[in-house]
């Protein structure tokens, strides 16, 4: 097992040996058609070790963290946890975070939510 | 009856109305919400990652002051309710989990998932019950079509929330009738509003909003209602078709005659 792999599996504790290859996460996901690589694939690709495509990839900063593929897994998978999982390796990187403080004030409106801005740090920040 | 209460940061400044008609409308069912003192933001999200310790502990601060403060905690935003029952839940399955969090808070005594963790929505259904609710109304709002929003955070993980059925809940419906009004049935009630990907890639996040109010406006809705401010936030601020989206709270005390200038 390489280091990458290990990483992404002991942070997300998916089994993602379990997939079935059925694509439902991939079916029901919202954000499939702005993503290079999909749910499915993230799952595929963490088994097979080939963690750093999906590192260099924008499609870790796309997943909405819905729960629907959590949710609709048959296998019990839970590919939204291995694409946090890959995400985290990314921005703990240091200068790798993808928002910074500094970001907000240019993509902040009057009516946008405190929840906005705390989330988004929690995604892309570390 | 008194519970616990966690507002969130967002109830405190951009959804003061979504604080102040839930602590109004329960008080006018008998039902004080008892505010945390102290209280942290629970950080908006829930980090799913089992290396991540520090990111929860406000979520448990607040469940051990739950824990002390009667057994349970009250939540009114979606995302709040989702942290801290996600939270919790990870007490009782991983006991990892439980060993480090508590090496970090030297908590008096140590936490170990003892609280639960309750929406107000399914306060409402399991507690105080639709029946005293319909019974409270002086204004009903008939005649009305109102779009149930869940989004995601309500529902999903159903194992760790468990709030209503995950793909066909009906609690916000029941409430809906409760007030007199009619519920709009319409496809993208439990699917995602853009949630926070309005601050990294905004176009995407409106072609969520944009398929969400699209889909409540063809179905007649005459307005939608959320429990959650970045929902609201996207409904109305991302998306091209405008429908009124009001928080449940509101909607609530409009019914209960609360509000100033609510037609009796």
């Amino acid at each position: 097992m390489n280091d990458l792999k290990d990483r992404v599996v002991r942070m997300s504790g998916s089994r993602v040996e379990r997939c079935m290859r059925c694509g439902k996460c991939s079916a029901t996901c919202p954000s499939y058609e702005d993503m290079e690589y999909h749910p499915h694939e993230f799952v595929y690709l963490v088994e097979r070790g080939d963690v750093e495509k999906l590192l260099a990839s924008e499609s870790i900063y796309k997943c909405l963290t819905c729960f629907a593929c959590v949710e609709r897994c048959p296998r019990g998978v839970e590919p939204a946890k291995v694409v946090e999982a890959v995400r985290l390796i990314a921005v703990r990187e240091q200068g790798k975070n993808r928002l910074k403080p500094d970001d907000l004030p240019a993509l902040t409106d009057a009516d946008l939510p405190g929840q906005a801005l705390a989330t988004a740090l929690r995604k892309y920040a570390k | 009856m008194k519970i616990a209460y966690y507002p969130g940061c967002t109830l405190k400044n951009r959804a003061r109305d979504l604080d102040r008609y839930a602590r109004e409308t329960a008080s006018a069912l008998g039902c004080e919400f008892e505010e945390i003192p102290l209280w942290q933001c629970c950080g908006g999200a829930y980090t799913s990652a089992k290396d991540e310790i520090a990111t929860k502990l406000a979520a448990v601060r607040a469940l051990a002051a739950g824990r002390d403060m009667g057994g349970r905690v009250v939540t009114v935003c979606s995302a709040c309710f989702n942290v801290l029952a996600q939270t919790n839940r990870e007490f009782l399955v991983n006991p990892d989990f439980d060993f480090k969090v508590n090496n970090y808070l030297k908590g008096d005594p140590a936490y170990h998932g003892e609280a639960s963790v309750v929406h107000y929505l399914t306060l409402l259904r399991d507690e105080i019950g639709f029946d005293a609710v319909k019974a409270r109304v002086t204004n009903p709002l008939k005649g009305k079509k109102i779009a149930a929003y869940y989004g995601c955070l309500l529902l999903r993980p159903s194992e760790a929330l468990a709030f209503d059925d995950p793909e066909d809940p009906s609690v916000m419906e029941d409430f809906i009738r409760a007030l007199g009004a009619e519920p709009v049935n319409y496809s993208m009630r439990n699917e995602c509003c853009g949630g926070y990907l309005t601050l990294e890639d905004r176009e995407a996040a409106k072609k969520r909003s944009n398929a969400v109010v699209r889909s409540a406006a063809e179905n007649g809705a005459d307005f939608m209602i959320t429990a959650c401010p970045l929902c609201m936030y996207n409904l109305t601020k991302n998306a091209d078709e405008k429908i009124p989206v009001r928080y449940f709270t509101d909607v609530l005390a409009e019914a209960f005659g609360l509000k100033e200038g609510a037609a009796e």
